[in-house]
């Protein structure tokens, strides 16, 4: 008896577009999509679901090596597979760093027995420090694409010249900034503005993004790099990458679902919850990106996945760690913030969340079509259940949700990871 | 009143009113011959010191004690916080030791917010990085209160000179000001002042010579010389030509202008001595009444709404 299972009576939706119908899986691979398709495997419900493509996150912090008591492999597989991801490229700012091949080797490895795929965003320099660069070559041998020294940005226009050069003699290779100034952002623990004047917290400008946007746009010209612009914030940055793409520079960029959905103005009491690099921000800037998103300036949503120990956000506001959970809540963001309220379709969302990310990293066994012979990497969604976020019952080890209380609407039933469900009815089976 | 002291916002302008009320009447038991009253005997009041800070703590500790109420201090060097302890752990252990309320300064904006969400006892916020010092402005408003000898500040034109952006007591006492009714101007180049006005309801000049023949008020920032190596503005002495209150554009000033300094002053750089010397000057009383507002805020959230006497 092979390994087999059908889904049944979902909406199936894909980049090729959308259609009721049974997906039968065999043996890690769909094998069949159609009507009413029975046999004697077992069975997945999926009626008054949607059966899409595994969605792809293109930005996790998966915290191993080095904190693991916030987050592991494991832990953060876990939490991705609830969240409907079936691949997750881990972010290098670890300890050690992933900046070369037997870190990034045994995260791969962790990875491989996880609950869900986990590919590896190296280093673009030694230790995320900005100067020199990290093996590129190698890293790519062993299946690197995503280049990227994430939680620093690389702030010298020499050495971001030089990866993007350097970066064209790898196929597939894009070099991710995280674009902010560091000599604007310093000290800065909020958005400047308003809201940081008021409450005394010092401030990161929206400008020490988009200034290293419009140089970045620049240097690929220079250079006929690809660039990647990671968690863009800022209406202007929005606009300098609408330009550019305009222009046929191969440039893509992805948003967090915490810049589409909350403001500076929830720092009012403190939290460090809402502490996040780079910061939230405006009204202005929600909409901006909203409109990014909706307009395929912005080619993705990606978490910005960033777990933290709970004693991290007790310190005061200036002295807690940036960053926040995101693998869980993602796809219900996406649904209730832009779905609903008509800014974007379901499979508009499904595209910035699935075949979109897919395709910038290279993760050509995710993102569908979902038809005979593609890896059966699929998620199952109900687009109509509401829940209310609670961070004490995430599958993350660390509880750092600014979406506690929150009721939001659509959530991943089943995911299955090649053939396998890692997740049924909400539930991880790994 | 709310159970804590963490804003000027936790006061309103009638909050503002009611407590100078009140210190105008601790004013007057400071001045007895035993200045001390038994309104909070069997109450306990901790000072928790993230920052130095001799003068407000011990502002605090002395109002506390006219009150008759214990007090507890927690100097951060001596304590298990240099071993690593976090903040919550730390009030938590505070907290169990039975105390009433707790005075917390702390170099980062909302620590005290945060305490305040973790234990029971109420949280006077002593000043918390750049944000608020809510105290201060009470015991500004108390001394300009008595000196110019009236209670409404309608109109009363203040310009508040300095180092806006990084100043806890101009988030407080700018705030505070505004509530009462004066119209204050923010004085200073751009780099010092708040990147953003919107909320504060002030004017701003770069230039402090126009405003000095007309403005009611001079209330003078402390300026930190570390701010030049931020390139806030080349020099001290640069900052003095075109800032610093000298005595000769104190003889610019009206008659009756009077001179407020949070302290600690730099001499000779916001200020010339002799204008902080001079009869102009109300810093000094600013100290003093120091005390009664500090009694005023722990008798009105400590007390059980009795006698004061």
């Amino acid at each position: 008896m092979p390994d087999e299972l059908v889904i049944r009576g979902g909406r199936v939706i894909d980049a090729t577009g959308e259609r009721t119908a049974d997906v039968r899986v065999r043996d890690g691979i769909v094998a069949e999509v159609g009507e009413r398709l029975d046999g004697t495997a077992r069975v997945l419900d999926a009626a008054g679901c949607v059966v899409a493509p595994g969605l792809v996150d293109l930005h996790a912090h998966l915290r191993e090596p080095g904190d693991e008591e916030a987050e592991t492999i494991e832990t953060g597989a876990r939490a991705a597979a609830l969240g409907g991801f079936t691949a997750v490229l881990a972010m290098p700012n670890t300890e050690p760093p992933l900046d070369e091949p037997a870190v990034v080797g045994s995260v791969l490895a962790a990875g491989a027995r996880s609950s869900c795929d986990v590919a590896v965003a190296g280093c673009i320099t030694k230790g995320r420090a900005g100067t020199e660069l990290a093996p590129m070559g190698e890293l790519h041998t062993i299946g690197v694409r995503v280049f990227t020294d994430d939680g620093a940005c690389v702030a010298s226009a020499g050495v971001m010249r030089r990866a993007l050069e350097y970066a064209r003699s790898l196929p597939g290779a894009v070099v991710a900034q995280h674009a902010e100034d560091p000599a604007l952002a310093a000290g800065g623990h909020m958005h400047e503005g308003e809201w940081s004047s008021r409450l005394g917290i010092p401030g990161r400008p929206g400008e020490a993004e988009s200034v290293i946007v419009a140089r970045d746009v620049m240097l690929a010209e220079l250079t006929g790099g690809r660039v990647h612009f990671l968690h863009l914030s800022t209406a202007a940055a929005v606009d300098l990458v609408r330009d550019a793409k305009h222009r046929g520079l191969a440039i893509t960029a992805e948003a967090a679902p915490h810049h589409f959905t909350l403001t500076d103005a929830r720092c009012e009491a403190f939290d460090p919850v809402f502490k996040v690099h780079p910061p939230l921000r405006t009204d202005v800037d929600v909409d901006a990106i909203k409109r990014g998103l909706a307009d395929g300036t912005i080619d993705a949503i990606a978490t910005d996945h960033a777990p933290h120990v709970p004693e991290a956000k007790e310190r005061p506001f200036e002295e807690a760690p940036p960053g926040m959970l995101g693998l869980e809540t993602a796809l219900a963001l996406t649904l209730t913030e832009l779905v609903e309220p008509g800014a974007l379709t379901l499979t508009d969302a499904l595209a910035l969340l699935s075949w979109r990310p897919a395709a910038i990293a290279g993760l050509d066994t995710h993102g569908g079509p979902i038809e005979a012979d593609r890896p059966a990497n699929l998620c199952v969604i109900d687009p109509a259940v509401t829940w209310e976020v609670d961070g004490a019952r995430l599958a993350s080890r660390a509880h750092n949700t600014p979406y506690g209380g929150r009721k939001l609407t659509g959530r991943v039933r089943h995911t299955i990871l090649r053939g396998e469900p890692v997740v049924v009815d909400g539930v991880a089976q790994r | 009143m709310s159970r804590h002291l963490l804003s000027v916002d936790d006061l309103g302008r009638s909050g503002i009113d009611e407590m100078l009320e009140l210190s105008s009447s601790f004013v007057e038991v400071t001045q007895r011959e035993i200045p001390k009253v038994p309104a909070l005997r069997g109450k306990t009041v901790a000072s928790l010191f993230y920052e130095e800070s001799t003068r407000t703590r011990l502002s605090f500790e002395t109002a506390a004690k006219r009150l008759s109420a214990d007090t507890m201090t927690f100097a951060i060097s001596s304590s298990s916080v240099k071993k690593g302890e976090s903040l919550r752990d730390t009030v938590q252990t505070i907290a169990a030791l039975g105390v009433d309320a707790v005075v917390v300064r702390h170099r980062a904006a909302g620590a005290p917010h945060r305490i305040a969400g973790w234990i029971d006892a109420s949280i006077i916020n002593a000043g918390d990085g750049r944000h608020e010092h809510p105290t201060q402005a009470l015991l500004d408003l108390l001394t300009l209160r008595r000196r110019l000898a009236t209670t409404t500040f309608d109109g009363l034109r203040v310009a508040v000179v300095g180092d806006v952006r990084h100043s806890r007591v101009a988030r407080s006492t700018v705030k505070a000001l505004v509530a009462v009714g004066a119209e204050v101007t923010l004085v200073g180049p751009p780099t010092l002042l708040p990147e953003s006005l919107a909320g504060w309801n002030c004017a701003v000049s770069h230039e402090l010579d126009p405003l000095l023949p007309e403005t009611d008020v001079v209330y003078l920032l402390r300026i930190q010389s570390e701010r030049q190596d931020e390139a806030l503005f080349p020099s001290l002495r640069e900052y003095t030509t075109r800032y610093g209150l000298t005595a000769e554009r104190a003889g610019r000033l009206k008659p009756d202008t009077v001179i407020m300094h949070p302290g600690p002053m730099n001499r000779g750089v916001e200020i010339a001595a002799e204008v902080a010397d001079g009869p102009a000057s109300i810093i000094t009383e600013q100290v003093t009444n120091g005390v009664a507002v500090r009694m005023a805020v722990l008798w009105s959230l400590l007390g059980s709404g009795g006698s004061i006497a």
